[in-house]
């Protein structure tokens, strides 16, 4: 049974259309985030939720009610904002209870209910500070846990992470999950960090230019993406041209060396037919039954983990993805080499 | 580098002597009342006159409406403007501007042009009178309510914390009440000291709607009939202004400190 219903939504702006034709549904308790780059109306789409902008057409249920045109105080939903929002004036405690103390709740229950989401947020001894005496990844646990606080039928979190650094996102990204899960509340996550939305998410809704790409599990979007939007914008993604292709017995030509490529079952060939492979799936050197080419690298660039290699086969140029190991002996520019990669790691484009 | 640091202290020298000299003099001239001593006769008798009690204690009671009326005006407005409105913002700064070029007599004749005719006749009565007053010192406090307001809501981010409460449930009394007015206080507070410093020493307005029944038509008066006290008034009336000012750099001091502290997390 769907919870929140999300159909044919569309908002404009004038002349600019924001959000077109929208339609998701999404069960009790799922995580779903929604994807895409600046200005693909996904905050658009969590601000209709939330009620803070009225869809130009379409209707949104919340346990099949129609909330499409509640103002936003009467929804029951929950926010956390990209800058925290904390009132400054209150103390975390206070900021905490102060869903609580809107809706007339007992004080006694406020107090219980206040400790109750500071422990979920693991928060005790601060309940006295300012928000100001917190750091920021403090600061949106306590947004998380006072928009909690209230129960709400849906929790959305617009880019919660955006403003804080590298090591607490990763952190604070494994509480949201935890969190989420404790309380199995129906959650929806707006960000522009595909590794966020792929590691936090039950389903993924990619968008582009105001309406869905793709919606789909996190493995489906990365490893099957149905749009070449999709196919680019998830992971990296190299897209090489090629010629000569033939479906039924699934090779081409590319950089002038036969490869071999699973065909979909409904595999149409476009007018400018391209392989595409992530560079994770490139291995150096040759394997049996493997696809094998031989280049030139361009560049190696050490990330840590990954050891990320510029080849160049003929005119095409492949990025190749190698796991860091200890005592790993890389290539350096200028060295002939083979990558390889089975058929089933490529598709047609 | 030295160059540069002499000419300050001269700018600096300079421009303190500009100030402070004719307040010395003001000051040296109302502590000779007795000829020959240095005393403070013409403060005592400014302070056993019941009159200066009496007008004082009128307009700081004219002014604390008028801070009421101004803070129940403009704070809302400005929120509203900010949040819903923004394209309005040059208008009501415009707006806010007018009493700095439209002169006070202007403004008095106006009002009592068309308040004190039908339909209204509010000149007619001593509550009307003084709703035109405050309604006048609200006019002319404008320009310092405005900025102060604006600039304290520029400070806080109106918008998120607004969104941030109607998701929470709250609806825009309790948003204003609980959270608006107390993000305000600092700014409200300097806009209601410079409101009263205003207020407590107006002539124009005070002396054409109720005469020396104020403080300012008071101390014109007094300028006329007695020398030394009246050098003893202005004196009073800085020292009036000056703690106000002093109380507000106070306050803000205040807020600054706990800003920074918040930054430097």
């Amino acid at each position: 049974m769907d919870f929140l219903s999300l159909t044919n939504l569309s908002k404009t702006f004038g002349a600019a259309t924001a959000v077109e034709d929208f339609n998701l549904d999404v069960e009790k308790g799922e995580f779903v985030s929604l994807l895409g780059p600046s200005g693909c109306g996904k905050t658009t789409t969590l601000r209709m939720i939330a009620g803070f902008e009225l869809p130009s057409t379409g209707k949104i249920t919340v346990d099949g009610e129609d909330i499409t045109n509640q103002p936003p105080n009467q929804r029951n939903v929950g926010m956390v904002f990209q800058s925290y929002a904390l009132f400054p004036n209150l103390t975390i405690g206070q900021n905490i209870g102060f869903g609580l103390e809107v809706r007339k709740m007992p004080k006694p229950d406020i107090q219980k209910r206040t400790l109750e989401m500071l422990e979920l947020v693991h928060l005790e001894k601060h309940i006295n500070k300012y928000p100001y005496q917190l750091s920021g990844g403090q600061q949106q646990r306590i947004a998380l846990a006072r928009a909690l606080a209230i129960s709400p039928r849906v929790l959305l979190l617009d880019e919660p992470l955006s403003a804080l650094d590298a090591k607490i996102r990763v952190e604070l990204r494994l509480e949201i999950r935890r969190i989420q899960q404790t309380m199995a509340i129906t959650t929806i996550y707006v960000t522009h960090d595909q590794e966020e939305a792929l590691s936090l998410s039950d389903r993924v809704v990619v968008m582009s230019q105001g309406h869905i790409e793709q919606i789909g599990a996190p493995t489906d979007i990365y490893n099957d993406p149905s749009t070449e939007f999709v196919a680019q914008f998830v992971g990296q993604l190299n897209m090489i041209p090629v010629t000569e292709v033939d479906l039924r017995k699934g090779t081409c030509i590319l950089a002038g060396q036969r490869v071999k490529f699973e065909p979909s079952p409904n595999q149409i060939i476009s007018s400018e037919p391209r392989l595409a492979i992530r560079p994770e799936e490139l291995h150096l050197g040759t394997g049996e039954g493997r696809n094998a080419l031989q280049g030139r690298v361009e560049s190696v660039q050490f990330l840590g983990s990954v050891v990320r290699l510029r080849v160049h086969v003929d005119s095409a140029i492949f990025s190749a993805d190698l796991f860091n190991e200890r005592r790993i002996t890389l290539p350096r520019a200028g060295d002939e080499v083979v990558i390889s990669f089975p058929e089933q790691s490529c598709w047609l484009i | 580098m030295k160059r540069r640091s002499f000419w300050s202290w001269v700018w600096i020298v300079l421009g303190s002597l500009y100030f402070i000299l004719p307040l010395y003099s003001t000051f040296d001239f109302s502590l000779r009342e007795k000829k020959g001593v240095l005393s403070f006769l013409s403060y005592k008798n400014v302070f056993i006159d019941p009159n200066f009690w009496d007008t004082i204690g009128f307009s700081l009671e004219i002014a604390i409406f008028t801070i009421i009326v101004s803070i129940l005006l403009v704070v809302p407005t400005v929120y509203w403007i900010r949040l819903r409105l923004p394209q309005l913002r040059g208008i009501l700064e415009f707006i806010s501007m007018l009493p700095f070029v439209i002169p006070a007599i202007v403004l008095v004749f106006g009002m009592i042009r068309v308040f004190s005719g039908a339909p209204f006749f509010l000149t007619d009565t001593y509550f009307g009178t003084y709703a035109l007053l405050v309604a006048g010192y609200v006019v002319l406090a404008l320009p310092y309510v405005f900025r102060a307001v604006d600039t304290g809501l520029a400070a806080i981010d109106v918008v998120s914390l607004t969104q941030a409460a109607q998701s929470l449930g709250a609806n825009f009394g309790t948003i204003l009440i609980r959270l608006i007015f107390p993000n305000l206080k600092v700014a409200i507070l300097s806009s209601a000291f410079l409101t009263l410093a205003t207020v407590v020493g107006e002539y124009t307005i005070a002396s054409f709607l109720v005469g020396i029944k104020a403080f300012g038509p008071y101390m014109s008066l007094i300028g006329q009939n007695k020398t030394y006290e009246s050098s003893s008034l202005a004196i009073i009336s800085f020292m009036f202004t000056w703690s106000f000012m002093g109380l507000i750099q106070l306050l803000s001091r205040g807020k600054a400190a706990s800003t920074s502290l918040a930054g430097a997390r």
